[in-house]
């Protein structure tokens, strides 16, 4: 296991030593004192796990290909864009734009996310990208989505009061799947969208997921699925088909 | 580590953005300006070199009871024609060179003076009390706005009671240095770290902006900047500082002080819902809201922004009504943190007791507790 004591380290000298760190063979990294360095994670290419002990800065994870990060307290915005494989695991809650154009990986938030989560991520074949929020979202969840799949659980939350999520749901979205744990507000949707109840299939996908995000978060999962789930698709592939000049079928 | 294979292009980029920070002793407890700086530093590659500024409340509790000015003078004669103007129309109690440090990092600093002053009874003062149903405050803003336009390089850079504005061309680190902010204190701080994007780099330009003690942070762009503008030239104020944030000072102004308004209606006026959300309401909000939308469609601001904005009332910051900047909050104890990072606050407050990111649209508002100033 390497340690890299991050107090004070400019965020470039930061990024600097964990590649260094990658490229002698470190399969382990603790970072111990981080606050703010922007970066981390990005574009690293092999099976490496970092642990983030304090919040990680803006862009964690960006075209990230492979590795885990697991952070021990709040993260920030912009977490895994355009991250194409690997794991981002956060114990606390995150910010706005998470996996931005994701197309692969895991990306589990144990509390509340913020605006336009999952904006524009995609899939293709086995790349299938899976990003999981505990607590509460903001507006524009899911917008523009095109893949990939998203799950809001609404269980840990540092703002009960509330609501489970915001306006404008899955605005634009033309590809993938949403799942909220207890339904959605249906005032709050999109026009694009529709609420749909889940397959057998859909069940044992999402308990896959679920498993997962049970098991990196330490949440027992009987609980998780106490309530029921609802999924949200795209009612058309081409939401914005007609908008300006109506195409033949 | 040998490269086996050489970049094909140059990954180097400057990417910035506007970063801004700020927090409130609710309970009134002096603050030393090296915590504000300590967190703004930590958001420094969010700017880019062309402006930093703070501003500071509670930093002159022996003149409380004036209006301090802050003067910017680019030359000689405007620092000439502002004095004569101001014994002109204030009883001046203290006048002093506002202390600076000269530093590498800054380049060409105009020269910057403060006066602690009060209207004096003129003929015209009475006029405007008697007759125009003017107050002090309206004075006041009178007379900053007749300063900035019509003395060529003079600009007031604040003008309220026991608080300050300082601020200039420099990363806000360099323009603390030079400031000598650490020898302050104050109960409530807000600093700004700049990247300009549509507006020049200058002096006046940095933010907070300011009138009597209001101050404004801003990270985003006002793109209503032109409705505002004329709207406001209609109450009578003037904007001169060439960039869109100015207007956010002049509107709070305007909706709080002149009008009356909360600062809970001003957020609504500014940044007010969709015309489809606020149809959804229950129907007593849905009157309110869809009056506020009525009365103010001027007021609202379009396109991105998060602001924090100071007053000796408390500190409230907002986000547009789709959040497309970030802001994050924090309390510990007496005091309220709001920042564009998390990691700003924590810098500063390691362990908050509660952090949360507030709803586009939603403000945040901490007062001072009463009777603590």
């Amino acid at each position: 296991m390497t340690k890299i004591d991050a107090q004070g380290l400019y965020y470039r000298d930061l990024n600097q030593k964990i590649r260094e760190a990658v490229a002698a063979g470190a399969t382990e990294i603790v970072l111990d004192n981080v606050n703010g360095q922007y970066f981390i994670g990005d574009g690293i290419n092999k099976a490496v796990t970092i642990t983030i002990n304090g919040v990680p800065g803006n862009d964690l994870a960006a075209f990230m290909n492979g590795a885990a990060i697991i952070v021990n307290d709040n993260a920030q915005d912009n977490i895994g864009n355009t991250m194409n494989a690997g794991k981002v695991i956060v114990h606390g809650h995150a910010g706005d734009v998470l996996g931005y154009g994701m197309r692969g990986g895991r990306i589990h938030i144990r509390k509340d996310v913020g605006y336009r989560v999952g904006i524009h991520m995609k899939s293709y074949e086995d790349n299938k990208p899976v990003l999981v929020a505990g607590g509460k979202a903001g507006d524009f969840f899911g917008e523009y989505m095109a893949g990939g799949v998203l799950i809001l659980l609404d269980m840990f939350s540092d703002e009960p009061e509330k609501p489970k999520h915001g306006f404008r749901f899955g605005t634009g979205m033309h590809g993938g799947t949403i799942f909220v744990r207890g339904g959605v507000d249906e005032a709050k949707l999109s026009r694009e969208v529709g609420v749909f109840d889940l397959t057998d299939e859909d069940r044992i996908e999402l308990e896959g997921y679920l498993k997962e995000y049970c098991d990196d978060l330490y949440i027992d999962y009987a609980e998780v699925v106490q309530e029921k789930f609802v999924k949200i698709l795209p009612r058309s592939k081409r939401p914005y088909g007609n908008l300006y000049c109506p195409m033949p079928r | 580590m040998i490269r086996s294979q050489q970049p094909t292009h140059y990954f180097q980029k400057d990417i910035s953005n506007c970063g801004l920070t700020g927090f409130i002793s609710t309970a009134g407890n002096l603050v030393e300006g090296n915590v504000i700086i300590k967190s703004i530093a930590l958001m420094h590659d969010r700017g880019n070199g062309l402006g930093g500024g703070f501003a500071a409340y509670g930093i002159y509790p022996e003149f409380k009871d004036f209006y301090a000015f802050h003067l910017m003078y680019e030359n000689g004669m405007a620092q000439q024609l502002t004095e004569e103007y101001l014994e002109q129309h204030f009883y001046i109690e203290h006048y002093e060179e506002i202390p600076t440090r000269r530093t590498p990092a800054i380049a060409n600093p105009p020269a910057f003076k403060r006066y602690f002053v009060k209207p004096l009874q003129t003929a015209e003062y009475k006029e405007a009390i008697e007759f125009e149903n003017m107050t002090d405050e309206d004075i006041i803003v009178r007379h900053v706005m007749l300063i900035n336009n019509e003395i060529e390089g003079a600009f007031v850079v604040s003008s309220g009671k026991n608080m300050g504005a300082f601020k200039g061309v420099g990363y806000p680190e360099e323009i603390a240095d030079f400031f000598r902010l650490e020898e302050y204190k104050g109960y409530i701080w807000t600093a700004h770290n700049r990247f300009p994007t549509n507006t020049p780099g200058w002096w006046g330009g940095a933010h907070p902006f300011t009138l009597l003690d209001w101050s404004i942070v801003h990270n985003g762009e006002i793109s209503s900047y032109g409705i505002n503008k004329r709207y406001l030239e209609m109450y009578g104020y003037l904007c001169t500082m060439l960039t869109d944030t100015e207007v956010v000072a002049y509107t709070l102004d305007l909706l709080i002080r002149k009008h009356g308004l909360t600062p809970e209606l001003a957020s609504l006026a500014m940044a007010s819902p969709f015309w489809d959300i606020i149809d959804a309401l229950p129907e007593d909000e849905r009157q309110l809201l869809t009056a506020i939308r009525q009365c103010y469609g001027s007021a609202l601001l379009n396109g991105p922004f998060a602001i924090l904005f100071a007053s000796n009332e408390g500190l409230i910051g907002l986000n547009d009504r789709v959040k497309l900047r970030p802001l994050v909050c924090a309390k510990k104890d007496d005091f309220v943190y709001m920042a564009s990072e998390e990691a700003a606050i924590r810098e500063i407050c390691p362990k908050p007791d509660k952090v949360w990111t507030p709803r586009g649209g939603e403000p945040v508002i901490a007062k001072m507790q009463p009777g603590v100033i």
